[in-house]
């Protein structure tokens, strides 16, 4: 695979929050197991947004070595 | 020993007091149309950080995003889904935007919109959309910063005068300051409401509750059920479709469009969306205030929701507490504010006074003498308007969600939409937000015998639907005898 292939695929990373946060009250609308006090749907939600930033900056970092066109 | 309305309120007055010498400071130099509207497109990732943040913390999340987990409890947890799903998008979009605004030295929106389809037609289209959705959101702003400042002054200063103070200083604010007074005053803003948020996020639920998971425990047990999506009406269908849909207006307020254009680099937007999602968590904390509200001052209910937040820090602090969170919301109200009411200035010079996207330019002062007269119109609706705000809020942002397909179009080469189909498009969309908005129609009505998991999807989605559907349709149907020109 080449640099410039590598970042088109690390791209598609993002989905995954996205999917997991649209998809939140499917996959998570429950109270149980709480974590920091915090019911399990709110936690969820703050867990994917903490991901979504480090998705974002990995996807900017590989982005700058090799940018688009 | 001072009353408590003179020490909230000369914490108020300071606070207007500095921002307005930071905005004068951050002025100097804003001349020309360009560098009043968009700072004459040199702003750094901070700047643009501050000012596109500036535009997320209104006194509708302030004030209603704690309203509404007071009110509604987990269907709330929309507001912080949906901001974090468009920083993903606003990594390729805003960049690509940015691109074509430098490239074709555009000040607006609607200019944008003019120049990417070839159609000053469809460009005043778009202007009308931005100033019929943006006025109910600047009226939002000055309600807001009415009922900040008479519940902070603890009645002294009634909710009328304030709307008339505040509406003085936002004009003052734009007028002298332009968009670099509000990015200098976004900076004093973010400090003091990101203070008064995470003070009371963290304090309330420990002080009136023993903590923030007793006090989940304790919403569970005398509201089973608040904190999960019910199966039906904000159900999780309902949650998704309104994500969805938030997430493709986000951009198309005109004033978070035309904050775009005041970027120095495309990279500044990059930075962002990996920064913004942090930024947006404190939401978290405006949530916790909400629910820390709902066991200590029970018993509001419709528009009233929204004064949570303010009820639950007076009753838990004192004055000097209480003064500096009605600064910190008198904020939140002023620079969103003043960023829209700029806005819809620089839109309606735009139109009067050059139609031609490119045209020689309008003086910033034209622009500016437009700003009170507009202020003045918003006063007008402020006092008016009843309960139907809300309304009026969501109407405006299915509204502006209606360009989201034109823009998106625009940047497919291969489709060659034409001007005539994103303009058919966004009209149909608007009939369909207006007639369903205006006669309260919901899904769940029209189709009584349907399921809820789709009779709960957004009604907005309905008009989006039609909208593409209509560009589809013109596009194929013209295709053949019209060739958009390049």
């Amino acid at each position: 695979m080449s640099d410039r292939s590598i970042a088109r695929a690390v791209r598609w990373l993002a989905l995954i929050p996205a999917i997991a946060l649209v998809g939140a009250p499917w996959f998570a609308n429950r109270l149980e197991p709480r974590i920091l006090g915090m019911p399990f749907l709110l936690a969820w939600i703050v867990a994917w947004i903490v991901i979504t930033s480090a998705v974002m900056a990995l996807i900017g970092a590989v982005d700058s070595r090799h940018p688009p066109p | 020993m001072m009353a408590p309305a003179t020490i909230a309120l000369s914490i108020l007055a300071a606070t207007l007091l500095v921002a307005f010498g930071l905005c004068v400071r951050g002025a100097r130099g804003a001349t020309s149309l360009e560098q009043w509207s968009v700072g004459g497109r040199g702003f750094g990732t901070v700047l643009v950080f501050m000012l596109m943040a500036g535009e997320i913390y209104t006194t509708f999340t302030f004030l209603g995003g704690s309203g509404w987990a007071y009110g509604r409890g987990a269907p709330s947890f929309y507001i912080i889904v949906y901001g974090s799903i468009a920083y993903i998008m606003s990594y390729w979009l805003l960049p690509a935007i940015w691109r074509r605004a430098t490239a074709w030295k555009v000040l607006t929106q609607s200019e944008f919109f003019a120049r990417a389809y070839d159609s000053p037609a469809l460009g005043k289209l778009v202007a009308l959309v931005s100033i019929a959705a943006l006025m109910p959101y600047l009226v939002l702003q000055f309600k807001g910063l009415g009922i900040i400042v008479s519940e902070t002054s603890y009645g002294a200063i009634s909710a009328t005068t304030a709307i008339w103070i505040g509406t003085v200083a936002t004009v003052v604010y734009v007028t002298v300051g332009g968009v670099h007074g509000s990015a200098a005053t976004a900076a004093l803003k973010d400090v003091l409401v990101l203070a008064a948020v995470l003070a009371l996020g963290l304090l309330l639920p420990s002080m009136l509750h023993g903590g923030i998971g007793p006090m989940f425990t304790q919403i569970e047990a005398s509201r089973p059920g608040f904190l999960t999506l019910p199966t039906s009406g904000l159900s999780p269908s309902w949650f998704a479709s309104t994500v969805l849909l938030t997430v493709c207006g986000f951009y198309m307020w005109p004033h978070t469009f035309g904050s775009v254009f005041t970027a120095a680099d495309g990279k500044a937007f990059r930075r962002n969306a990996a920064l913004m999602p942090l930024y947006q968590l404190v939401l978290l904390f405006v949530f916790f205030i909400g629910f820390a509200a709902l066991l200590a001052v029970p018993g509001l209910t419709g528009a009233d929701v929204d004064l949570a937040l303010l009820r639950v820090t007076k009753l838990t602090f004192g004055p000097w507490v209480v003064g500096f969170i009605g600064a910190a919301g008198l904020l939140t109200a002023l620079v969103p504010g003043s960023l829209i009411l700029m806005t819809i200035a620089t839109t309606l010079a735009r139109i009067i006074r050059a139609p031609v996207a490119g045209a020689p330019a309008v003086s910033a002062t034209f622009a500016r003498s437009l700003v009170p007269l507009l202020a003045l119109l918003a006063l007008f609706f402020t006092f008016q308007g009843g309960d139907t705000l809300v309304t009026l809020l969501l109407m405006a942002y299915s509204m502006v969600t209606q360009l989201f397909p034109a823009l998106i179009a625009s940047f497919v080469p291969t489709w060659r939409v034409p001007a005539a189909a994103a303009i058919a498009g966004i009209v149909i969309g608007e009939v369909v937000v207006a007639v369903s908005t205006l006669g309260n129609i919901t899904l769940a009505a029209a189709l009584p015998s349907w399921p809820a998991a789709i009779t709960d999807i957004n009604i907005g989605f309905v008009a989006l639907i039609a909208n593409v559907t209509m560009m589809l349709v013109v596009t194929l149907f013209t295709s053949s005898q019209e060739i958009r020109a390049q």
